[in-house]
């Protein structure tokens, strides 16, 4: 262990006094522990770690003397409806730094739904058989940090055939008084044939100090179920997240995963896998990232293709502006017993900041011989040709540049399901351009 | 309406305009013809404001304001409109919601309102019919896939709903079938009025049999070496340019 990983105020707690923590005392203690064990053997990731070359995590946690903290919080509605999306009609769901508020949240209730705190559903049949058994959260620093020390999170099984009639808007609020490191922990299972769609945003009242969210969500979609799941990050200032994304699928059933990062989160490290268990699925992974200042955006994502005849299309595009910086890495793994695997993935980016800069990865390791995989990269610039023929038509620069940022992002807004939604994402993009 | 003065410009240090002097009147049509590089697409892009050219020397006075001053933007907004040679294609920018964008700019500028949707799909509806243009491709991504004909179509499509005082058509003709031409031209004459001055610049006579200007000039090397009506035109098409040309270097050589 390095001298600079000791200088992160709740990492020395951490090494010195294990038991001393502030976990929950609830029924995962032998889960939390052996979490803990592993975490401090394997430390925090560096620049030398593989899958952290571009991101250097420790200098962001030196940032603010954090605290660990899993200490439920409240909010007020005014707080939780500067989430609202015009349009949308959802069962929205609260929750402040993980721990659900109830007064806040219409939860969708009928047969076969079970929807509430991951505290209050140890008891349910879909979390004693998935919790933590995605590959991805087992055996990654921060995932394991948070199995350690997760605070709460939102919970949902869907039985067979069961479907939410409406999309649910998980709210999640981050408040404290104090520079918080927060870990809040999700599972959401949908049984064969279930099907839901999950809207995530976060809000950021303002204050002094400055919230650091270490979350994981788990999720599972089995056979011939079918999960919308939509991350929109549009953050703050007081904010720096790392987000952990493990998925799971099991056969003919479809993923369908949108990630939209905006403005102004100074750092955003989004980790994405899927693990294919099932033939025939189909996984969609989509993502936007819109960047200004001095941002740091890095996503990582992680496709596993286990089985044959699996079609994964991944698709991500960034727009750079000011200092931002951002990292792509897209790994795709099909091992040798996934013949027939459709796996596809791109990466485009408009620079539009001097010293705006991208890192991307694509990473394919493809041990099967019957397989039709492709990636590919780009970076560029505004077309002048593009932008002069927008302003002889009397649109003003500034406007004319969120057109074509519009445009350029269409490609991925537009497979926006909900159309509330894909308006909206618009309009941030337009409005965010035209500042 | 439009005075142009003694107009130098360049692109990359190249001299392309050499003292252009020209004046078009309000209500007028007035082709420019010339052969390939003489500067007529050129002197399109600088009254258009694209920044790649410099102005080296000269004056552009557009309905009493400075011309040359202003951004692209605010020359459209005061009423100058430049049908492109080549429509750009952007994906993803519906041609509908573009359309809305543009003319609610003019608009705003001119100290209106935007246009309540209703308001704005009955124009569209009217102009469409004007300049026979295709419901479907109003939907679709700006010129993305359009023919060539189309996007010549768009183009004048895009004149109707913006309704400038100078229109600057780059080449128009180019590359359009005896049809389209015909659908172009129609659409062009049916927009003509007394308010409206046209700059029509073309490499064929042919056009000029459907849009008849009052003057045409023809442009070599820079400058406005001759001036005439219709007539000219048909003599150049008889006689091609070299007889101007040499006519041009004699009098330099003098």
């Amino acid at each position: 262990m390095t001298s600079d990983t000791i200088m992160i105020p709740f990492y020395q707690a951490l090494t010195e006094d294990v038991n001393a923590l502030a976990a929950p005392q609830d029924s995962l203690q032998e889960l939390r522990r052996s979490a803990l064990q592993r975490f401090s053997a394997t430390g925090l990731p560096t620049l030398k770690t593989e899958a952290w070359r571009f991101t250097n995590i420790q200098r962001f946690l030196k940032e603010y003397p954090y605290e660990l903290t899993s200490t439920p919080a409240t909010t007020t509605a005014a707080v939780a409806n500067e989430a609202s999306i015009p349009g949308l009609d959802a069962y929205r769901i609260v929750l402040v730094n993980g721990h659900l508020q109830a007064d806040l949240s219409s939860i969708p209730e009928g047969k076969g739904i079970r929807i509430g705190a991951m505290s209050a559903s140890t008891d349910a049949p879909g979390f004693a058989k998935w919790f933590n058994q995605h590959a991805q959260v087992n055996g990654e620093p921060l995932a394991d940090l948070n199995t350690a020390l997760f605070g709460d999170g939102l919970f949902i099984e869907l039985q067979a055939n069961v479907s939410i009639d409406k999309p649910i808007h998980l709210v999640h609020v981050y408040t404290s008084d104090r520079h918080a490191f927060i870990q809040p922990r999700h599972l959401w299972v949908l049984q064969r044939g279930a099907a839901a769609t999950v809207i995530e945003s976060t809000v950021h009242p303002k204050q002094e100090a400055v919230a650091f969210s270490n979350s994981v969500t788990e999720v599972v979609v089995a056979d011939n179920a079918e999960l919308w799941h939509y991350n929109v990050q549009q953050g703050a200032e007081n904010f720096r997240q790392v987000n952990t994304t493990a998925a799971q699928q099991e056969r003919d059933s479809r993923y369908h995963h949108f990630n939209i990062t905006l403005p102004n989160t100074p750092f955003t490290r989004n980790n994405l896998s899927v693990v294919l268990h099932g033939s025939n699925t189909e996984t969609n992974l989509k993502g936007i990232y819109l960047a200004t200042g001095n941002q740091h955006v890095d996503n990582y994502t992680f496709m596993n293709h286990l089985v044959p005849n699996c079609n994964s299309n991944e698709h991500y595009k960034g727009v750079l502006l000011d200092n931002a910086n951002a990292v792509f890495t897209g790994r795709i793994h099909v091992h040798q017993e996934a013949q027939k695997t459709n796996a596809f993935q791109q990466n485009n980016n408009i620079l539009i900041g001097d010293k705006a800069t991208i890192n991307s990865q694509p990473q394919l390791e493809i041990y099967a011989d019957d397989v039709k995989c492709s990636h590919g990269f780009t970076a560029g610039q505004f077309s002048d040709d593009a932008l002069f023929y927008l302003r002889a038509r009397a649109i003003g620069e500034e406007a004319a540049k969120a057109l074509l940022v519009n445009a350029f992002t269409h490609d991925v807004t537009d497979e926006i399901a909900v159309p509330a939604l894909q308006d909206y994402i618009q309009g941030q993009i337009e409005a965010i351009m035209n500042n | 309406m439009l005075t142009i003065k003694n107009l130098h410009a360049e692109v990359e240090g190249k001299k392309i305009l050499k003292g252009i002097n020209l004046e078009i009147p309000k209500g007028e049509i007035h082709a420019i013809m010339g052969p390939n590089g003489s500067g007529k697409s050129s002197l399109a892009s600088v009254l258009a404001g694209r920044d790649n050219y410099t102005v080296t020397e000269g004056e552009v006075w557009f309905n009493g304001k400075n011309l040359l001053e202003m951004s692209p933007e605010d020359r459209a907004r005061e009423g100058v409109f430049l049908a492109f040679q080549y429509p750009v294609e952007i994906p993803g920018v519906s041609n509908i919601n573009f359309l809305k964008t543009a003319v609610n700019e003019v608009r705003t500028y001119k100290g209106l309102p935007p246009l309540e949707a209703k308001e704005f799909l009955k124009l569209t509806k009217e102009k469409q019919q004007l300049v026979d243009f295709n419901t479907n491709l109003m939907n679709r991504s700006l010129n993305e896939g359009f023919s060539g004909g189309e996007k010549k179509r768009n183009e004048i499509f895009q004149l109707a709903m913006l309704n400038p005082s100078l229109a600057i058509l780059d080449e128009t003709d180019s590359g359009l079938d005896i049809d389209a031409l015909r659908i172009v031209s129609n659409g062009v004459n049916k927009l003509r009025d007394a308010e409206k001055s046209f700059v029509v610049i073309t490499h064929y006579q042919r056009l000029l049999e459907y849009i008849v200007p009052d003057f045409v000039h023809v442009l070599y090397n820079g400058r406005i070496i001759k001036t005439g009506t219709k007539e000219l035109a048909l003599e150049l098409e008889e006689k091609g340019y070299d007889w101007l040309k040499e006519a041009e270097h004699q009098k330099e050589s003098v």
